[in-house]
């Protein structure tokens, strides 16, 4: 299921959600038509252009957002070309299992892109790192100064929605050292050992204040 | 017959100003018989105590009131019908400069009116005596030997005499305009004060202008050349990962492109956000505020303070003019403050002003002189009538300190 009004992008994307395996329901270019299509086809995952038409503001944060109260197996990716963490958090206010939230051009690096769709529609979490950021500057509250720089940047990638292969490939680090950092943080946050990936991102954005 | 047209706009012209300084007179020479009249039944009551004259002064005096102040409307109806000089309708608490022109000025007016037009018609009936001897009896004529002379002379006197009673008339009709305008135009106060107000007005609409222009800009952009851009590197990225037995000099090609493509994204991202973030206008200043401070280069603190009593979005240009200057701020720091490791952002509302207060802990040193961005940030300050403050004493700190006006 895939809603974005460009018809340019909208090519590319059936194409590299097709790769990535899944089957392409319907296409919808604006947020009534998503509503309509997922209404009719009940996808497993919807992959949804925040500015879409008549608006061109936030059209398919709340068409997402009425997704997932209404179909709540349906898993939504949203694509954006500037992150913003508010909408971010709107998404994942309720439940952050099946959520992702990318920046446009993150789509350009097919595998990675891919690995979310897959992540995302399977229950997990993807976030792009810049809406991280944005939600890192405004919980930037005591515990987190406690943290070393090397750990902050493995929170940022917990909360992207990565799994622990996957930060220790990102930092070039073994996997046993991305553990004992996440031990180090979930100890300094005084959170309790979770053990599903979304649940450990629950549990991180629920301490940055936008889980609820 | 033909006039050239000079002539006929030269009679035209005439023809209106005698009209004027004839209307002129009959309002002006109006106060003048009242003022007479005053006199008149002033000099009377003092030198023989009539006692109908107290009873008759009593019902004039009212009356030259009333003149003083109701003339005006006929004043301006001539002003604007003969001679296109639009003057204001004034209140009654102008009554001080209308007594002045219909009862002081006027009738000093109306005498000059009265001479000119008298001589108007001497000069006529003297042009033409030769005609008016030629129609009196024979007799006359005849007990009157010579009087062709006498009647030459006064013949040229009044051709003289007519010739200068356009010159005059048209000296007589400026001087009056001068007076009106003088006594019943515009004041300067509130020439300026209307000025003042039309020039407040103009420049909401320019920075309304701007800013929408901004937002067109931003919208063209968002929907044209950054999908275009992205659909490209998404087509560049599948290229990468599905022609895998490219050999590699094409492969580096295309990596090359994907690269490209990607940076030119981000670039034309940044400089979009930079014209005006749709973010702003659908979630406010904290939401956009929150999006500039994670994408700064060192890290912001951000404090976003508005009492849930007071209306949560300012005016749209207000806003506007927060964001940017917040962005330009962090942008300078980023760029110039020497040492600096941090920065605070906190933007509160108290009552009727949005305070925006950025500070650094650099080096400082920073002069709003110097440097067109200080000076841009300055302008786009005070474009919505706020002030910006600056403190930079050298070993810092930085701060910088902006108020925006934002009526409840």
């Amino acid at each position: 299921m895939i809603a974005e009004d460009s018809v340019l992008l909208r090519i590319g994307l059936v194409k590299v959600v097709e790769m990535a395996g899944f089957e392409v329901a319907a296409e919808a270019g604006d947020g009534q038509e998503l509503l309509a299509a997922v209404e009719e086809h009940r996808p497993g995952l919807a992959v949804v252009d925040v500015r879409m038409p008549p608006g061109f503001t936030d059209e398919g944060v709340r068409a997402a957002l009425s997704i997932r109260q209404k179909y709540p197996e349906t898993a939504v990716l949203m694509l954006s070309q500037y992150v913003e963490e508010r909408y971010a958090a709107d998404l994942l206010a309720t439940n952050t299992s099946g959520v992702g939230y990318l920046l446009k051009q993150r789509v350009a690096d097919v595998e990675e892109f891919i690995e979310a769709l897959r992540r995302v529609a399977a229950g997990g979490t993807a976030l792009d790192p810049q809406v991280v950021a944005q939600l890192l500057v405004r919980r930037s509250s005591d515990p987190l100064e406690r943290l070393t720089a090397r750990e902050r940047d493995v929170l940022a990638l917990m909360a992207e929605g990565r799994s622990n292969a996957g930060i220790a490939a990102q930092l070039v680090v073994s996997e046993s050292a991305v553990a004992k950092h996440i031990n180090n943080i979930l100890a300094k946050l005084d959170l309790p050992r979770a053990d599903a990936d979304h649940r450990r991102v629950l549990a991180v954005l629920r301490f940055l204040g936008v889980g609820g | 017959m033909t006039v050239p047209p000079r002539l006929r706009r030269a009679l035209v012209r005439m023809r209106r100003d005698i009209a004027f300084i004839a209307a002129g007179m009959t309002l002006h020479l109006l106060p003048l018989a009242l003022h007479f009249w005053v006199v008149v039944l002033s000099l009377g009551t003092a030198l023989d105590p009539d006692p109908e004259t107290p009873v008759m002064l009593a019902f004039t005096l009212p009356l030259l009131v009333v003149a003083g102040w109701g003339l005006t409307g006929p004043q301006r109806w001539r002003f604007r019908a003969l001679c296109g000089v639009e003057l204001p309708r004034l209140g009654f608490t102008e009554a001080k400069r209308q007594f002045g022109y219909n009862l002081l000025l006027g009738p000093l007016l109306g005498v000059l009116e009265f001479l000119l037009l008298a001589l108007l018609l001497a000069a006529l009936a003297a042009s033409s005596v030769l005609v008016w001897i030629w129609a009196a009896p024979w007799q006359w004529r005849a007990g009157h030997p010579g009087y062709t002379t006498t009647a030459s002379y006064l013949t040229v006197l009044g051709l003289v005499a007519l010739a200068a009673v356009p010159v005059l008339a048209t000296g007589l009709v400026r001087l009056e305009i001068l007076a009106g305008q003088a006594l019943l135009g515009v004041s300067r106060s509130d020439q300026l004060a209307r000025r003042v107000e039309d020039l407040t007005e103009s420049r909401a609409g320019a920075v309304d202008a701007a800013d929408a222009e901004r937002r067109r800009i931003e919208r063209d952009l968002h929907d044209g050349a950054q999908q275009r851009l992205v659909s490209l590197a998404l087509n560049l990225g599948l290229a990468k990962a599905t022609l895998t037995d490219l050999p590699p000099e094409a492969r580096e090609v295309i990596d090359a492109a994907h690269r490209e493509a990607k940076d030119a994204i981000e670039e034309l991202n940044n400089l979009v956000r930079g014209l005006h973030p749709a973010v702003l206008d659908e979630l406010g200043l904290d939401a956009a505020l929150s999006g500039l401070a994670a994408r700064a280069p060192l890290p912001v603190r951000l404090r976003v303070e508005l009492p849930p009593g007071l209306p949560q979005r300012a005016a749209p240009a207000v806003e506007t003019v927060a964001y940017f200057v917040v962005s330009e701020a962090l942008t300078n720091i980023a760029k110039h403050a020497r040492e600096a490791t941090r920065a605070d952002v906190t933007v509160t509302r108290l009552g009727g002003i949005l305070r925006v207060v950025i500070a650094d802990d650099g080096v400082g040193g920073a002069d709003p002189a110097e440097g067109s961005g200080l000076k841009g940030l300055a302008q786009r300050v005070r474009s919505v009538d706020g002030t910006f403050r600056m403190s930079s004493p050298v070993g810092g700190p930085t701060v910088m300190n902006v108020e925006l006006p934002c009526p409840m």
